[in-house]
């Protein structure tokens, strides 16, 4: 075996590592660590001047091994593994230690240890990469196709860009028919288009070749990888089973009903919603109106900001309005939401119409009896009683739940709240951290229409990248079971979270490289130690250990 | 499906002319990426820390312009603009004028000896002319392309050219690359394309004229991008919060809302992004230095985004934020040049005051300098705030087929708003190319 020369690059992250760690100590203690023959300093390693400087010092000094002690791997490590490839080093040569998440940011207060610590990581790191064995990645075929689930205005907008585009897509609708909420709005803010004018596009999709739609079904069973994808759905009452290269999940919301809150009764005192059904079968008739804003939203049980409601109440008190300008309409509210361009003009207007706005406090919220609305008014420090002949409440978006059970067919994650969780809030907010899945529209997060249909076309883009391509390359550390160990007792099988372990036609309880994450599980759970997880050997977690033990913080 | 032949143009390298090109360049389309600074990155880049989770910005951004600039399908052009545009039976014909660098992009390696060596400082735009740069340099640490540009306003040897005898021309004999290159100019040339993504990002509203609060008047009344720069490790001071007065660190601040925005005499409309950035530099200010008090001065809090709601709780709950209800009124200074605030409380409609050692402003978003003139170039029409025009139905398409539109170009929105409309706008190009181009 050739001689192990590693080279290990510390980064200062401007001050983000350097303003709570000595840096040039760390570098100093690194030269005498074995196998070390180059370090460098650098102020940002991910800069084009940082990655210019790895290249150099690969060239310059032969090294077979890169460390880079800087942040994280969940953002930075393809970078780095891509420079040493580009310099003919296997990616896998390449090491991550991570001095800012696990040592700077957490020791802001103790310097002197907060160095001791990163000595110790990179020590770690050491011993670890001159244990490294190259990898390969591998390329698996990927269908031309795409499940979108849910059929509301985000997913056809999805389905639609992908069809022509050329790719096929299928849409599963638990629903009787597409069209999602939408099917229930009676104008759309801020010009008041219909709402059955955009949903015209559900025609366009009905009649396009490349679009299938499965309405009245559910999904029942998710198998498979990114690129080979193998579903079941359950279509009245029928199984139907098909294959699909990513999947883009556009399940939308359900509105909270306000049961228990202020009266609600779904006559007198009723939502947003409820009062668009009246005024599309043209049954509005009444004169006094009081509408409470975040009814249900922006407390403790659910501190968001449902962003529409705000929106949606002016919209339905100006079209009270407008036909009606003798109506009297108060908007409780406690902050109003009209944020971006048009919708300011929007509140602006509303209230040029003469549509009363007056504030409440979360602490002291309004009361709905029989005839009136009594709150307390802020700035004249008195309460006020409104007789009302109809109450409007505005309830925010809530997710269904049945996203639970989805999010465990799909092996996503959800939030607190039941939404859906991208892989990254700012730079991947389609993604999933789970490769070939996507999402967009209001199951993610409360949104506008506007907003739905660009994440629709955005969840498009990003399964574009993937199926334009005939392969798509996975990673090479995963799991590996030793045959001679390996007594076929299955647990290993049982436990793995991604169905990636299987028997094969011989029997033999093998691992199904393209679906192991290399979450190490199986490895954990073996009573055999039969299984071995590629990159994470066990000689190289041990040797970790060992080094962390050399240590001076180990008291 | 082989897309190679087609190409499809970017204008304005933000976090979303970036993430559309990255999205189009892994499709298989090949990208023109064109950017009137000398690095792109945009907005994104001077930012110190992005809500609600506080990651650094230039970190999380920096794969994303390495990604870039390594792009087999991508191509930067740096210091570049649309000149003209001719619509063809399909796609585009596009004249551009590329300025001048004076830098030969192949050879120069950003050693920086020529930085040391130049003797003419200029006040540096990237750093909100809170210090300066120098004639030759790079427009910020991390910038891609990670090389020199010289400034010729600003150079001693291109103002002299002129003369008799050679002025200066230090960084040309300091370097060791023959980087130097005194004979460029600035050039025309066309591309084709057959979609356009228009991604020129938005500006900050100066309110300097907006007299009541003092701006540039009394030194201790900065905006939120120039605060940005200040909280940053790599800016004008270090990441230390600085009264620019007497350099003193203060442990009073207030941030005052709305200022341009949502007022009929200067922008009607809500930039969406300042409440939230604010509640961010209150909360950084914090971990900055233990002792400082933020107030936030409001009129409506909005944070409808994911997490926002939960991040101003942590603000009050974990930071001690203040966030008082009202509309300022004026800004005085005392002897020290300590602002008051005198504002109305819009609880109780009470006028009341408030001194402070510090006030950071947030500014209105408003539509990028010439942006006006670029639609015109492009015959793309605005709002009537001169934002690119889209409606509710298409939120990425323009009125001419085939030029689409993402970020703050669309109007104020946050990064995540930008990603997502960027992505959206790359399927958009990608549909009509294929849709008209087989
Ligand atoms: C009262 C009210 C008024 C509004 N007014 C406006 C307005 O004027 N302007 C505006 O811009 N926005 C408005 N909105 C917001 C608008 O409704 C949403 O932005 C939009 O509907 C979101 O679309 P979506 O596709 O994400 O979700 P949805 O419309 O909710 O569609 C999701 C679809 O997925 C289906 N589905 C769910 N779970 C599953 C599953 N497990 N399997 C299969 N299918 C499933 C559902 O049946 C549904 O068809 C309003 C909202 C409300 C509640
Ligand atoms: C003080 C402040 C704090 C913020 N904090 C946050 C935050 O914490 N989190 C968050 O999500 N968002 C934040 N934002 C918002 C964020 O900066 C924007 O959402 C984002 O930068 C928009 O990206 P963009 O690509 O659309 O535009 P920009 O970043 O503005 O980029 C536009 C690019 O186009 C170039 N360009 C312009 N005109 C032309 C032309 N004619 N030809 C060629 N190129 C051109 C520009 O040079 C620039 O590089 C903040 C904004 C400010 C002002
Ligand atoms: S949009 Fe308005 S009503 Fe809805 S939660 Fe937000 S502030 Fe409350
Ligand atoms: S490493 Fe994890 S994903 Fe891979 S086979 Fe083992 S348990 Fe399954
Ligand atoms: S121009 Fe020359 S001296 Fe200046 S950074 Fe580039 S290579 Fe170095
Ligand atoms: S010629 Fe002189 S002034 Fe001009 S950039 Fe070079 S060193 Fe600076
Ligand atoms: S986001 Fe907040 S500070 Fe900014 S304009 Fe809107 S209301 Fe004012």
């Amino acid at each position: 075996m050739d001689e192990i020369r590693i080279g290990v690059f510390v980064c200062h992250c401007g001050t983000n590592i350097a303003g709570f760690v000595d840096i040039a100590s760390v570098e100093e203690y690194v030269k005498t660590l074995p196998h070390v023959v180059f370090t460098q300093r650098n102020l940002y390693t991910c800069s084009e001047t940082g990655l210019l400087a790895i290249k150099n010092g690969i060239e310059e000094n032969k090294l077979n091994r890169v460390i880079v002690a800087a942040c994280t791997p969940r953002t930075h490590e393809p970078l780095f593994r891509g420079i040493c490839s580009e310099m003919g080093l296997n990616p896998y040569f390449f090491e991550f230690v991570n001095i800012r998440e696990q040592c700077s940011w957490v020791h802001q207060k103790d310097r002197e240890k907060a160095t001791l610590k990163a000595r110790d990581l990179i020590r770690m790191g050491v011993a670890r990469a001159a244990l490294l064995e190259p990898l390969e990645k591998f390329q698996i075929d990927v269908k031309p196709s795409t499940l979108i689930i849910g059929g509301g205005i985000s997913g056809m907008t999805a389905a639609s860009n992908l069809a022509n585009q050329g790719f096929e897509a299928i849409i599963v609708e638990k629903d009787i028919e597409l069209g999602g909420q939408l099917r229930h709005h009676h104008k759309l803010y801020p010009g008041n288009m219909d709402s059955q004018e955009i949903l015209s596009i559900i025609e366009e999709i009905l009649k396009n070749p490349k679009i299938i739609v499965h309405t009245s079904s559910k999904i029942k069973d998710i198998d498979g990888y990114i690129g080979n994808f193998d579903i079941t759905i359950l279509k009245d009452e029928e199984e139907i089973k098909f294959g699909v290269g990513t999947i883009i999940v556009a399940t939308g919301t359900d509105l909270l009903k306000p049961k228990g809150l202020y009266n609600y009764d779904g006559k007198k005192v009723i939502t947003q919603k409820e009062l668009e059904l009246l005024f599309k079968k043209d049954q509005f008739n009444f004169k006094n109106i009081v509408m409470i804003q975040c009814v249900g939203s922006r407390n403790k049980e659910r501190p968001y900001c449902s962003s529409i409601c705000c929106m949606t109440a002016m919209k339905n008190a100006r079209y009270i309005k407008e036909k009606n300008p003798d109506a009297e309409i108060i908007i409780l509210n406690r902050d109003i939401y009209t944020s971006g361009t048009y919708q300011e003009t929007y509140y602006r207007d509303a209230r040029k119409m003469g549509i009363i706005f007056s504030r409440y406090n979360e602490s002291k919220l309004p009361k709905v009896s029989e005839e009136s609305v009594i709150y307390f008014n802020e700035s004249m420090k008195e309460e006020i009683e409104i007789k009302y002949d109809l109450v409007v409440l505005s309830t925010p978006l809530i997710s269904y739940g049945e996203s639970k059970e989805l999010s465990k067919m799909l092996k996503v994650p959800i939030d607190e709240f039941g939404f859906f969780l991208e892989a990254h809030v700012k730079l991947r907010p389609v993604d999933f951290s789970n490769d070939g899945i996507f999402v967009c529209g209001t199951c993610k997060w409360p949104a506008n229409v506007p907003e739905s249909i660009s994440q629709g076309y955005a969840a498009a883009s990003r399964v574009t990248r993937i199926i334009s391509k005939d392969s798509f390359t996975v990673e090479g550390a995963t799991a590996w079971i030793d045959q001679d160990k390996c007594v076929t007792c299955e647990i290993c099988l049982k436990k793995c979270a991604y169905k990636a372990i299987t028997r094969d036609e011989e029997e033999r309880v093998i691992v199904r490289t393209v679906l192991c994450k290399g979450c190490g599980v199986c490895a954990t759970t073996c009573p055999q130690h039969a299984i071995e997880i590629r990159h994470y050997t066990d000689n190289q977690v041990e040797s970790q250990i060992t080094a962390l033990l050399e240590g001076d913080l180990v008291e | 499906m082989n897309q190679n032949a087609k190409k499809v143009m970017v204008i304005g390298g933000g976090i979303a002319g970036i993430q559309s090109s990255l999205d189009l360049g892994d499709m298989g389309y090949k990208v023109a990426l064109i950017e009137q600074e000398p690095c792109i990155g945009g907005r994104m880049a001077q930012l110190d820390k992005t809500l609600p989770t506080n990651d650094c910005s230039i970190c999380i951004l920096a794969p994303k312009l390495s990604d870039c600039f390594r792009h087999p399908n991508i191509k930067i052009h740096s210091l570049t603009q649309v000149q003209k545009i001719s619509k063809k039976e399909q796609g585009f014909t596009v004249t551009l004028l590329r300025k001048a660098r004076f830098v030969n992009e192949d050879l120069c390696i950003n050693c920086g000896l020529c930085v040391e060596k130049c003797p003419s400082k200029v006040l540096d735009t990237f750093e909100m002319k809170m210090n300066k740069r120098k004639a030759i340099y790079l427009y910020y640490l991390q910038g891609v392309p990670a090389i020199m540009a010289i400034d010729k306003e600003k150079c001693l040897y291109l103002k002299n050219k002129n003369k008799e005898k050679r002025v200066c021309g230090f960084c040309e004999d300091v370097c060791q690359h023959n980087a130097i290159d005194f004979t460029q100019t600035d050039t025309n040339y066309t591309l084709e394309s057959d979609a356009i993504i228009l991604a020129v990002g938005s500006n900050q509203y100066d309110p300097t004229p907006l007299y009541a609060y003092g701006y540039k008047k009394y030194k201790n009344v900065i905006t939120g991008l120039e605060y940005e720069r200040m909280i940053s490790a790599s800016g004008p001071t270090e990441g230390h919060i600085t009264r620019l007065s007497d350099k003193k660190h203060p442990k009073t601040i207030a941030f005052v809302q709305c200022v341009g925005s949502r007022d009929v005499n200067t922008n009607p409309y809500c930039s969406s992004i300042c409440c939230t950035y604010s509640t961010k530099h209150a909360i950084l200010s914090r971990e900055h230095d233990e002792e400082i008090q933020s107030s936030i001065f409001y009129i409506d809090l909005r944070a409808g985004g994911k997490g926002f709601q939960k991040y101003i709780e942590r603000a009050k709950n974990e930071y001690g934020v203040k966030y008082i209800r009202g509309k300022i009124a004026e800004i005085k200074i005392d002897e020290n040049e300590n602002p008051i605030l005198f504002y109305e409380d819009l609880d109780t409609f009470d006028v009341k005051s408030k001194k402070v050692e510090f006030v950071i402003l947030a500014c209105a978003m408003i539509p990028t300098k010439n942006s006006d003139k670029l639609a015109k170039v492009l015959g793309i029409e605005l709002d009537e705030f001169n934002f690119v025009k889209s409606s509710i139905d298409s939120p990425v398409n323009t009125n001419v087929p085939g030029i689409f539109a993402c970020g703050a170009c669309l109007g104020p929105q946050d990064i995540p708003h930008s990603v997502i409309n960027a992505s959206g706008a790359a399927a958009k190009a990608s549909e009509y190319i294929s849709r008209t181009k087989r």
